[in-house]
């Protein structure tokens, strides 16, 4: 097995396109793309859009099916949250309404679509409205403040939202090298364990070269990383959430059954049936998860702003989409990966920060965010095109 | 000599890393009907896309020379408006519109902007008429039967003034009375002029028509038959297309002992599921034995895959009625799952359709209906997938490369293979195949029937589903004859030839 720079580049396109429309940034605010602080602000602002879309990915591998509902769950489950802190009831018992809440929705809007037939896109643009009117009536209409700090804490809100460094501060952070270090350690190890056992068990693998390659890439980049975090106040809070729920996914994709149904379901729902997969659970569990993952991200919106208001939330569904999508979901389901979705989400999220750098106007971001979204597609659709 | 109509010279196609044409030579006369021959993959359906333009002028080397000139197609359009139009496997209608509007899509009749739907009917009814079909143009297409349907291909194309029509395995979802229509129809047409192109699979049909055969093989042309001043037979020609002799188009079954009844299906009734006062299945009974392989034999519409559907955990049709038993006990097989377990699999006739994941690999297809052999609590262990797929892509002598190889990229008899090994992994006592050598080639043919051979010797049974005579006579040990909804025979393999089971099917039509 040769592999050849064309494949390479293919594969890798969106990651080379983040590279290149991050160095672009970085020249055109003169530096202060990559600045410290800004890298921190990337991953604490779309905390929400890695969790959104990594429940959105299920869905859309069933078939391309969307959940418009998630921003308005969002804050729908936010608001409950806030509220019953508002009340001095335990942050633990309302982070578990929150979850629990979440996953109640997922399950309504998964009856419908499962076990009803209700195409999802109808069952879920029902959703957005519904929950978004029953956030209002939860807020009374106003913004509630939330002053737990241990939840704030927790949850990656408020001023102080960093794993503290428990060496002893300089100007670096070490806690979060070495965290930074560690995972490289860990990476590389498994790297090479898959690749001794499966030479152990006779199965041909890939050149030993390209899989140097790729680990002294990654671990390249993620000691800048976090490199970067340290040289401000290191590791987001939000950051270990984001970490859980992408590890948890890559592993569900790839190493469960479910995952495996899950492209399947996709690929061809007919024989999947046949194959004695009852694709009607395939269906709920994507969206019962999709609901559970709406409830982390209201929790961690209404954590980062220390408040919930009736219109948070909103749009949230468009980046899990987009996200998805710009990481090579397929729109007709039966494709796509984790890794994809996070290139993704930061994608769009160094576009957002960027524009917002240079100063360029709100509505004019937004305009140039549909062409990236549009302009991905369009790639994707003429590279399967040419495979053909 | 008639005058020569189509020539085309020395056509070269290259894809990147395939030489899909290498030098092929087709000459076609005037008024005569030529059969292009050749086995999946071997190139026909690649020159008859360079010969509609599907690939544009320039991107194959060689000359197409039609009624004398050399053409230069930028686009389907423009062979079109020289007279040629190919019809197409899979049909392209549109099955939410009427006869009409599909006869006339991108080519309506009327004003600039405005149809005028007097003058669409109008000549859309005068071309049915041509093709024989009395049906209204005004009926919708979903209304109408495969067969009709393939009609109505065939009048669209009139309708554009085709001088030198091609088919496309034309005959490849029409029953034996369709098919046999159609073929009496392209004569007919012969006799008024037209001269046709015909890729057929089904070589009986083209011993029947053809007046020469071009047979290709690996992308060049290998001979050309002329059927008039020849002997030509079908073996004759699977000669030109495999290259050697076939001695045996049915491989030795060694003397399987037969064991107890496996199965038994008895008053098996089945609805449809929309229309659940029709009858789709009618109180048919059916049993198999260890070790034997069963036919059922019936044309298109039979309800053969029906019965066989319902079977195999009710996954077709309503208010299903009658009594499984499996090894002697009576089973209520509610969904597929349940009949998986019950150690039954279901090989579908439509492998693209509902068998494979085609954006999935091998291996992946391979465990899919038994996660549980490859798993341990949700969790998939994925040296020992590996290891299953490769296993049966040895046994069952997949040709790829590798198992982590897209299904979709296969040929259609290694598609079969791969939807063989799924069920196989299942370790299933009775499989269902049904048709499982459709639109496959005559080698890749034999390597099923050697399968389905070394299946029943491991003392399993195989009920086989088919509408090729030939195969039924050639594989089963016991042949169930089915038509519309009922069986209506039983032959044991050595009394049974070709002309019992057709006259025991004609007999049951008039019975009616």
């Amino acid at each position: 097995m040769s592999i050849s720079i064309k494949d390479v580049l293919k594969k890798y396109t969106m990651v080379l396109a983040l590279i290149v429309i991050l160095i672009f940034f970085h020249i055109m605010t003169g530096g202060k793309m990559l600045l410290p602080q800004n890298i921190n602000n990337l991953i604490s602002q779309n905390a929400y859009v890695f969790v959104l879309a990594a429940g959105m990915l299920l869905c859309i591998l069933t078939g391309g099916n969307i959940d418009l509902a998630c921003g308005s769950v969002v804050c729908f489950v936010g608001g409950i949250g806030a509220v019953m802190m508002d009340k001095d009831i335990s942050w633990v018992l309302a982070v578990l309404v929150m979850l629990i809440g979440g996953i109640l929705v997922g399950a309504w809007q998964g009856f419908w679509i499962a076990y009803v037939k209700v195409p999802p896109f109808i069952a879920t643009l029902a959703g957005m409205y519904a929950f978004r009117g029953l956030s209002n009536v939860v807020l009374q209409g106003y913004a509630v403040g939330i002053d737990d700090t241990v939840f704030l804490n927790v949850f990656g809100g408020g001023a102080d939202c960093y794993i503290p460094d428990f060496f002893g501060g300089g100007s670096i952070n070490m806690t979060c090298v070495l965290a930074g270090v560690l995972i490289v350690v860990i990476y590389a190890a498994m790297v090479f364990k898959k690749r001794m056992d499966a030479k152990k068990a006779g199965y041909s693998v890939g050149p030993l070269s390209a899989d140097l390659v790729r680990t002294v890439v990654i671990a390249a980049a993620v000691i800048w990383f976090f490199f970067k975090l340290a040289q401000y106040k290191g590791i987001p809070t939000s950051l270990i959430w984001i970490g859980v729920v992408l590890l948890a996914y890559a592993y569900i994709t790839s190493n469960t059954t479910m995952g495996r149904y899950l492209y399947a379901v996709g690929g061809n729902e007919k024989a999947t049936n046949l194959s004695g997969i009852d694709s009607r659970k395939v269906y709920f569990f994507a969206y019962v998860n999709m609901g559970l993952m709406s409830g982390l991200g209201g929790i961690l919106t209404v954590s980062r702003a220390t408040q919930a208001q009736p219109t948070f939330g909103q749009g949230y569904e468009m980046d899990a989409i987009a996200a998805c999508f710009i990481g090579g979901a397929s729109a007709y389901g039966g494709e796509g990966n984790v890794f994809g979705i996070v290139i993704g989400a930061l994608l769009m999220g160094v576009i957002n920060m960027g524009m917002s750098i240079m100063g360029v106007e709100a509505n004019y971001q937004k305009v140039v965010k549909g062409i990236v979204v549009l302009l991905a597609i369009v790639f994707d659709v003429l590279s399967n095109k040419k495979k053909k | 000599m008639a005058k020569e109509l189509l020539k085309m010279d020395h056509i070269t196609k290259t894809f990147p890393g395939v030489k899909a044409l290498d030098n092929v030579n087709l000459s076609v006369e005037e008024g005569e009907i030529h059969a292009l021959v050749g086995e999946n993959g071997a190139g026909k359906s690649t020159l008859m896309n360079v010969l509609s333009g599907i690939y544009p002028y320039g991107t194959y080397e060689g000359d197409i020379i039609y009624n004398g000139e050399v053409c230069k197609f930028q686009k389907i359009k423009d062979s079109e408006e020289k007279g040629i139009v190919i019809i197409h496997q899979e049909l392209a209608l549109v099955p939410q519109m009427s006869i009409g509007e599909n006869m006339f899509l991108g080519n309506e009749r009327g004003k600039k902007n405005a149809i005028n739907w007097n003058e669409t009917y109008g000549e859309a009814d005068k071309y049915l008429k041509m093709v024989g079909l009395s049906e209204s143009s005004r009926v919708l297409i979903k209304d109408i039967g495969t067969g009709k349907q393939q009609l109505v291909e065939i009048a669209k194309a009139l309708a554009k003034h085709a001088k030198l029509l091609i088919l496309d395995e034309p005959t490849s979802s029409l029953n034996e009375t369709d098919s046999r229509a159609l073929l009496d129809l392209m004569l007919e047409f012969k006799k008024q002029g037209m001269t046709m192109i015909i890729i057929s699979h089904k070589l009986n049909e083209v011993v029947y028509v053809a007046d020469k055969i071009t047979v290709i093989r690996d992308g060049s042309t290998v001979e050309t038959l002329d059927c008039h001043t020849m002997e030509i037979n079908e073996d004759r020609i699977i000669r030109g297309m495999v290259g050697r002799e076939l001695t045996n188009r049915f491989p030795k079954r060694e003397a399987v002992e037969k064991g107890d009844i496996n199965m038994e299906v008895k008053d098996w009734t089945v609805y449809h599921p929309l229309y659940t006062e029709r009858k789709v299945v009618d109180g048919v009974n059916l049993n198999v034995r260890k070790g034997e392989v069963v036919g059922i034999y019936g044309l298109m519409g039979a309800g053969r895959t029906e019965l066989a559907m319902s079977i195999f955990g009710k996954s077709y049709g309503s208010g299903i009625t009658g009594t499984l038993k499996i090894n002697g006990k009576e089973m209520d097989l509610k969904n597929p799952r349940a009949a998986i377990d019950a150690k039954l699999a279901y090989v579908t006739e439509d492998r693209k359709g509902n068998g494979l994941v085609l954006t999935n690999t091998i291996k992946v297809n391979t465990s899919l209906a038994n996660m549980e052999g490859v798993s341990e609590k949700g969790i998939i262990d994925s040296d020992k997938e590996y290891q299953v797929a490769v296993e049966y892509k040895n046994k069952l002598e997949t040709k790829t490369p590798t198992v982590e190889q897209n299904v979709g990229n296969l040929s259609g008899g290694n598609q079969q293979k791969v939807l063989l090994a799924k069920w196989m992994f299942t370790d299933p006592d009775i499989l269902i195949l049904d048709e499982p050598t459709r639109g496959i080639d005559v080698g890749a043919k034999y390597e099923i029937y050697c399968i389905i051979n070394d299946l029943v010797k491991a003392g399993k049974s195989v009920i086989m589903i088919s509408s090729e005579l030939p195969e039924v006579l050639g594989m089963s040990d016991r042949i169930y004859i089915m038509n519309e909804g009922k069986f209506v025979g039983e032959l044991d393999a050595s009394e049974a030839s070709q002309e019992l089971i057709m006259s025991s099917i004609l007999q049951s039509g008039r019975g009616e």
